[in-house]
């Protein structure tokens, strides 16, 4: 019974989800919404058990002193002040001027923008490996991306901008590079995808793939 | 003396009855002048009605929505209609009280009512209006207007099939057909031809490589959480995945970003340890969750990533501006990687930083390619016949397109809701 349940509730869910997405009527028309409702409240409320997880793990490395234990003490002393301003706000915890505002726009934003930041470098290092013109096909990348990156930066104004007037030849071969092969090759990995939905949906409503409940069998 | 005074008191009198008489009746003609003068201005300024108004029970929805439209007002062409309101009210009823439903500037010939009651019956009228511009004769703008005839009753009904649909669910029989066809093939034993995935022929060869370097394994289901089907196939993944590394005894490590795909993946590594014959190797700590927050969820990862310094890295589910700065620093330790996503935008990063990528569809047929389960592969080959399908489809419609001898691509396209 421990799998057969899951599985009963698997199928009976996911014909529910087939069907209302054919079906307008009720009470078919509202199974998205309140089964995206349920979801919602379930990781709401699952969230305790991530976040006492990580507390506990930070916990032990700090006790046990495991390699590099003092960035668990960050972890520990962080989750304590954000949840205890958050605590002490009360319902209007991100009332701008609490505490916890304070720190969620002063500290916790600069951080992520940071990480966000550091994008631009690992783009860079990235397009320097794939741009390098080993072969035919990379060659083909590097003249593909140069002349789109020149079409994108507007450097038609600075080449021709003084001689002629609209004249933005770049331009053109970067629109055209971009809805024309790069989208064909977009809508291409768009139907494999949209297909693998499908099988894979299918493959778990039947319960033939039976992984995600624990093991393969 | 006395007398004298009252003749000439008459006098006056009879002096200034016929003045003052004449001035009431002056101010009253003026009035009347001013009235008529209005009325005219007002009939000038009058729109043509609306005609031919026809409400109908909006289509394929869940009813209580009623679409109304018109033939604009003869006069809305010359500037003189200034927008249309829609009226409703119950037919048959006693109460000629009309409900304005809705309105458009003028120019357009349609409304949907949105807050129709199932079930009862509407009449519908537009009511063409115009603005009165100050100069005609009052202080202010006032409005004129004029009534279209009222349209035949209708009644908001929900419907049972979503007939715009009808080609996704074509298509989805005819896939679900082929996909069923082709497991009832692999459990009769025929033999399937699947194409080789370089990705997934990988995977024996990047946990190999941590267990002889001595070294973790990193697995990143993505940053979703379970209801995302990207997720669902990584954490698949997972299971084949973790039954290796039990198997080599490798140790392996499971960040995740989702408290629910950290209960999940808990279970599924549990699970493919105990059917590896090492169930004292799991911990169930080696499946921990980090945070919710992207950004900081790809920051605690560097960090692990750098300090740690695993030999395999594996990303598998759904990504987005985290994907490059995860795979250039695994790039950058000279970890071996494979990737998997569906997220299109994502996927030259995991090209350009990672050993392996799976594209799309191969993230879908990973656990099935893995698992070399007869049922599992037939889905594949299913699928596989699908695609070839729809490729055929396109072939022809590009032709028949081209050639300009049917709009083909009409019978494919579903209106957005």
């Amino acid at each position: 019974m421990r799998r057969e349940i899951p599985l009963i509730i698997t199928f009976v869910v996911g014909v529910a989800f087939v069907i209302q997405y054919f079906i307008p009527h009720s009470p078919f028309d509202r199974f998205e919404q309140l089964f995206s409702d349920w979801f919602f409240i379930i990781a709401a409320c699952a969230i305790w058990l991530g976040a006492l997880n990580l507390m506990k793990l930070s916990l032990i490395k700090i006790q046990k002193r495991r390699k590099d234990w003092q960035y668990a003490v960050v972890i520990v002393v962080s989750w304590l002040t954000m949840a205890i301003a958050g605590f002490a706000g009360g319902r209007d915890f991100q009332t701008p001027g609490t505490a916890f505002d304070w720190l969620y726009q002063y500290i916790y934003t600069p951080l992520s923008a940071t990480m966000f930041a550091i994008l631009a470098f690992f783009v860079a290092s990235a397009s320097y490996r794939a741009f390098r013109a080993r072969n035919l096909q990379a060659s083909l990348l590097l003249v593909a991306g140069f002349l789109v990156m020149m079409g994108r930066v507007l450097f038609d104004d600075i080449l021709f901008g003084r001689l002629f007037e609209n004249f933005q030849p770049l331009a053109d071969v970067s629109n055209f590079i971009m809805n024309y092969p790069n989208m064909a090759g977009q809508r291409a990995i768009m139907i494999g995808i949209a297909l693998g939905i499908v099988s894979t949906a299918l493959r778990i409503i039947l319960g033939i793939e039976r992984s995600y409940l624990g093991g393969g069998d | 003396m006395i007398l004298r005074y009252l003749a000439a008191l008459l006098l006056l009198l009879l002096l200034f009855v016929p003045v003052v008489g004449a001035t009431v009746a002056d101010e009253d003609f003026v009035d009347s002048l001013a009235v008529d003068t209005l009325m005219l201005a007002r009939d000038a300024a009058r729109p043509a009605p609306a005609s031919d108004v026809v409400a109908k029970d909006t289509p394929n929805d869940n009813g209580g929505s009623i679409q109304i439209r018109w033939s604009p007002s003869s006069d809305d062409a010359a500037g003189k209609v200034f927008r249309y309101d829609v009226e409703r009210k119950v037919a048959g009823s006693a109460d000629e009280t009309f409900e304005v439903v809705g309105s458009t500037p003028a120019g357009v010939g349609a409304v949907t009512d949105n807050h129709a009651k199932s079930g009862i019956e509407y009449v519908y009228r537009v009511v063409a209006i115009n603005t009165m511009p100050p100069s005609a004769g009052i202080g202010e703008p006032t409005l004129v207007q004029s009534y279209s005839s009222l349209s035949k009753s209708v009644i908001a009904s929900a419907q049972w099939f979503n007939t715009r649909r009808t080609i996704v669910l074509i298509f989805a029989l005819v896939l679900g057909a082929l996909i069923i066809y082709y497991i009832s093939q692999a459990k009769a034993g025929k033999e399937l031809f699947i194409r080789k995935i370089a990705g997934l022929e990988a995977v024996d060869e990047a946990v190999g490589r941590a267990t002889e370097m001595g070294k973790k394994i990193f697995y990143i289901p993505g940053t979703q959480d379970m209801e995302n089907i990207q997720t669902i196939a990584g954490v698949n993944i997972l299971g084949r995945v973790a039954k290796l590394a039990a198997e080599y005894e490798t140790d392996l490590d499971v960040p995740v970003s989702r408290s629910l795909v950290m209960v999940t993946a808990r279970e599924i590594v549990k699970e493919a340890y105990l059917n590896a014959g090492r169930p004292d190797a799991f911990n169930e700590d080696m499946v921990h969750y980090l945070t919710d927050d992207q950004f900081g969820y790809a920051a605690a990862i560097d960090g692990m990533v750098v300090r740690e310094q695993p030999a395999t890295m594996f990303y598998m589910g759904a990504f987005y501006a985290e994907s490059l700065i995860l795979a250039e620093t695994g790039n950058s330790i000279g970890a071996i990687q494979i990737a998997g996503t569906a997220m299109p935008a994502q996927l030259p990063f995991f090209v350009a930083a990672c050993d392996y990528t799976l594209i799309g569809e191969e993230l879908f047929a990973a656990s099935a390619y893995l698992a070399k389960e007869p049922k599992l592969l037939g889905s594949l080959k299913g699928q596989d016949v699908g695609k070839g399908l729809i490729l055929i489809v396109i072939l022809i419609g590009v032709i028949i397109q081209t050639l300009g001898v049917y709009d083909f691509a009409s019978l494919f396209s579903v209106p957005v809701d």
